[in-house]
């Protein structure tokens, strides 16, 4: 057993409270009765319940979701392409160009992002709204999808694809029946963090939406300007819960399929 | 008429004539940038025939075995497949197929997937691709294993997993690259038996690659020797063993000794030489060097002989020396005797009798002798 000092102890309690406790403050207090944010007079649901009548905010969480789901969605398609290109053709023309221009979204400040697709959108006169914060979303997480992916790609033995080749399979056939069920959870993985980036982006949606389509970190954000009300502690509650929601089970199948291995491994060398 | 070692009953194709070989390399070049793997290299390998790539890493035998599987493509030359040209003929279109040196199982499917995958992509219907894979999980002896996935198989039964995935198709050719590879040594041993019983069973051609000498002595039919993109030679086992056609074949394959010097006489295909060591070797040879040139002569450890007395038999060649190591390895004894001039040479004997009176000691004074047929000269 560790003994703990006082000064571990202290700095794990200063730690965890720098990093959790207006999170826990922001969950206890949209239970409160009331309606000012920073006064506790009793628990209360009702601002769960109030949430269902805000059209304002349901019509914002709703694109939010739509447009996670699909920028997701296209930015791992477009992520592991470009994963494959960079991992598998190691030699083509302009390829050190490719890279970069792959991961320059990494360290591009939000806000030069967002800019430069607001002008690139007014100037070619696209209507803003849905699509062009789809657009504007599928830039900037495809990267973070790309290098998930390459990392995967990288110890991945490629003579599996040559055996399926080898096999009789066309290479379309040996990508979708071979290379992608196994790089599979790298694939999601990336998705998910795409789709979280999405998510709670404010400032690259910002600068793409335009009337009509708001997405809820901005109605938060806008919302916020106003006055906090407790609707907003009771959103980002459920948001939080999501998010938690999904990180548990994420570990917890990663460290079933873990033990599931381990206990595989051992199997194979009982006696049949 | 002598020949060299035993090989299978009257199957040596590549001394007839008439007979048309299955699969022909001609004039083969691969260059990766700068370094050219395979080197104008020309080769015939019949049908039903086990045929051995042998050689050192980079000697460019595993590109050899990636041309015929299609993975890459040569640089001039072209390889020929029954009557067949193979250039432009993508991988998954060629009637080969090939077991991996790192098995390459599919690590997301059962072995039974994995065996049907072949089947599946050639549109066969279920119930013959079922009956396909049970046929060969017999074959193979893996039929409680059906259900498992690769990573819950030892290094064994997933060699016999890949073994069977590559048969399943029944190709013309199995391509085997360093097969025994990741096994120990006493499951590679009864593999080899196994794949070559598979081979005559199955009627099929094999071409296996291998670095191991060993594997490719006990397996092949024939062994091509490569060296730096070219072969050295291609023969029999036992033609390889008895009668290399270089320093380099003899030095690769077993244990040698060569004796070097200046040839003093040829007569009736005896040819004389004065050894740098000091001492005459006389030596039958087909092959006749002119007097005067440098030759060498080669004889293997085993064909040497080490007594205490002088050899009875006035022709042998025969040599004084004394004892320096002795290694007793169980079925054979290796000894390294110092000749009068401080030069080294290897013999070993069996040791087919249990015990012996009076072995030979270290440090004693002893001749070493073979006969004038017991090797061979090779020109310089």
């Amino acid at each position: 057993m560790v003994k703990w000092s006082r000064f571990n102890i202290a700095s794990i309690v200063l730690g965890f409270g720098f990093l959790y406790l207006p999170i826990v403050l922001l969950v206890i207090f949209s239970f409160n009765e009331s309606k000012l944010v920073t006064v506790w007079t009793g628990f209360s649901t009702k601002w769960y319940g109030q949430l269902w009548q805000n059209q304002g905010l349901m019509d914002a969480a709703w694109v939010t979701i739509r447009v996670a789901l699909l920028s997701a969605t296209c930015a791992t398609v477009l992520g592991t392409l470009a994963a494959l290109a960079l991992v598998r053709y190691t030699q083509f023309r302009g390829r050190l160009l490719f890279s970069g221009m792959v991961y320059a979204p990494l360290v591009m400040p939000e806000v030069i992002t967002g800019l430069s697709l607001l002008l690139l959108f007014v100037a070619i006169g696209f209507d803003r709204g849905f699509w062009t914060i789809t657009l504007a979303h599928i830039t900037f997480t495809m990267c973070f999808v790309a290098v998930v992916v390459q990392s995967r790609l990288l110890s991945f033995d490629q003579s599996i694809e040559e055996a399926a080749q080898d096999l009789g399979a066309t290479p379309v056939r040996t990508f979708m029946e071979v290379t992608l069920p196994v790089i599979s959870p790298a694939v999601f993985s990336g998705w998910v963090l795409a789709f979280t980036l999405s998510l709670d982006d404010l400032v690259i949606a910002s600068f793409t939406s335009g009337p009509g389509a708001t997405t809820l970190p901005m109605k938060i954000y806008s919302q916020v300007r106003l006055g906090v009300t407790p609707e907003i502690n009771a959103i980002c509650t459920i948001l939080i819960g999501i998010v938690a929601f999904g990180v548990v089970i994420a570990s917890f199948v990663t460290r079933r399929r873990e033990a599931q291995r381990v206990r595989d491994e051992q199997a194979a060398f009982a006696p049949a | 008429m002598k020949s060299f070692g035993s090989t299978r009953r009257s199957f040596a194709p590549w001394n007839d004539p008439t007979s048309k070989p299955f699969i022909s390399f001609r004039n083969v070049t691969k260059r990766f940038g700068d370094f050219t793997a395979v080197d104008d290299l020309s080769l015939d390998i019949y049908h039903r025939e086990f045929f051995a790539l042998l050689g050192a890493s980079g000697c460019g035998k595993s590109t050899l075995l990636r041309m015929l599987a299609g993975f890459e493509q040569p640089t001039s030359g072209e390889i020929i497949l029954d009557g067949q040209s193979l250039a432009g003929t993508p991988p998954y279109r060629r009637p080969v197929n090939m077991m991996f040196q790192s098995y390459a199982l599919f690590p997301h499917m059962t072995v039974e997937k994995n065996i049907a995958f072949g089947l599946r992509q050639d549109g066969m219907p279920k119930p013959d691709i079922a009956a396909r894979v049970a046929q060969m999980l017999k074959l193979v002896k893996m039929e409680k294993f059906a259900g498992r996935k690769p990573h819950q198989l030892s290094g064994g039964q997933r060699q016999r997993v890949a073994l069977a995935r590559s048969l399943a198709k029944q190709p013309k050719v199995l391509l085997l690259d360093e097969p025994l590879g990741a096994l120990d040594k006493k499951l590679r041993e009864e593999t080899q038996f196994e794949l070559m019983d598979l081979q005559q069973d199955l009627g099929l051609t094999f071409v296996v690659v291998t670095h191991d000498q060993e594997e490719a002595m006990t397996m092949a039919d024939r062994i091509a020797v490569m060296s730096q993109g070219r072969v050295a030679q291609v023969a029999t086992p036992a033609e390889i063993y008895e009668a290399p056609n270089s320093r380099f074949v003899a030095d690769f394959i077993g244990d040698v000794n060569i004796f070097d010097g200046k040839v003093s006489s040829v007569e009736n295909h005896v040819v004389q030489i004065e050894t740098d060591i000091g001492f005459t070797v006389r030596m039958h040879s087909n092959e006749t060097p002119a007097v005067g040139a440098q030759a060498g002569c080669i004889v293997r450890p085993e064909k040497l002989r080490v007594s205490r007395a002088a050899p009875a038999d006035a022709s042998a060649n025969a040599v004084q020396g004394e004892l320096w190591d002795i290694a007793y390895l169980g079925d054979m004894t290796v000894y390294h005797a110092k000749l009068k001039n401080g030069a080294m040479v290897k013999a070993s004997s069996l040791n087919a009798v249990r015990a012996v009176e009076n072995p030979l000691g270290y440090d004693e004074p002893i001749w070493v002798s073979f006969d004038e047929d017991a090797g061979m000269v090779l020109k310089d």
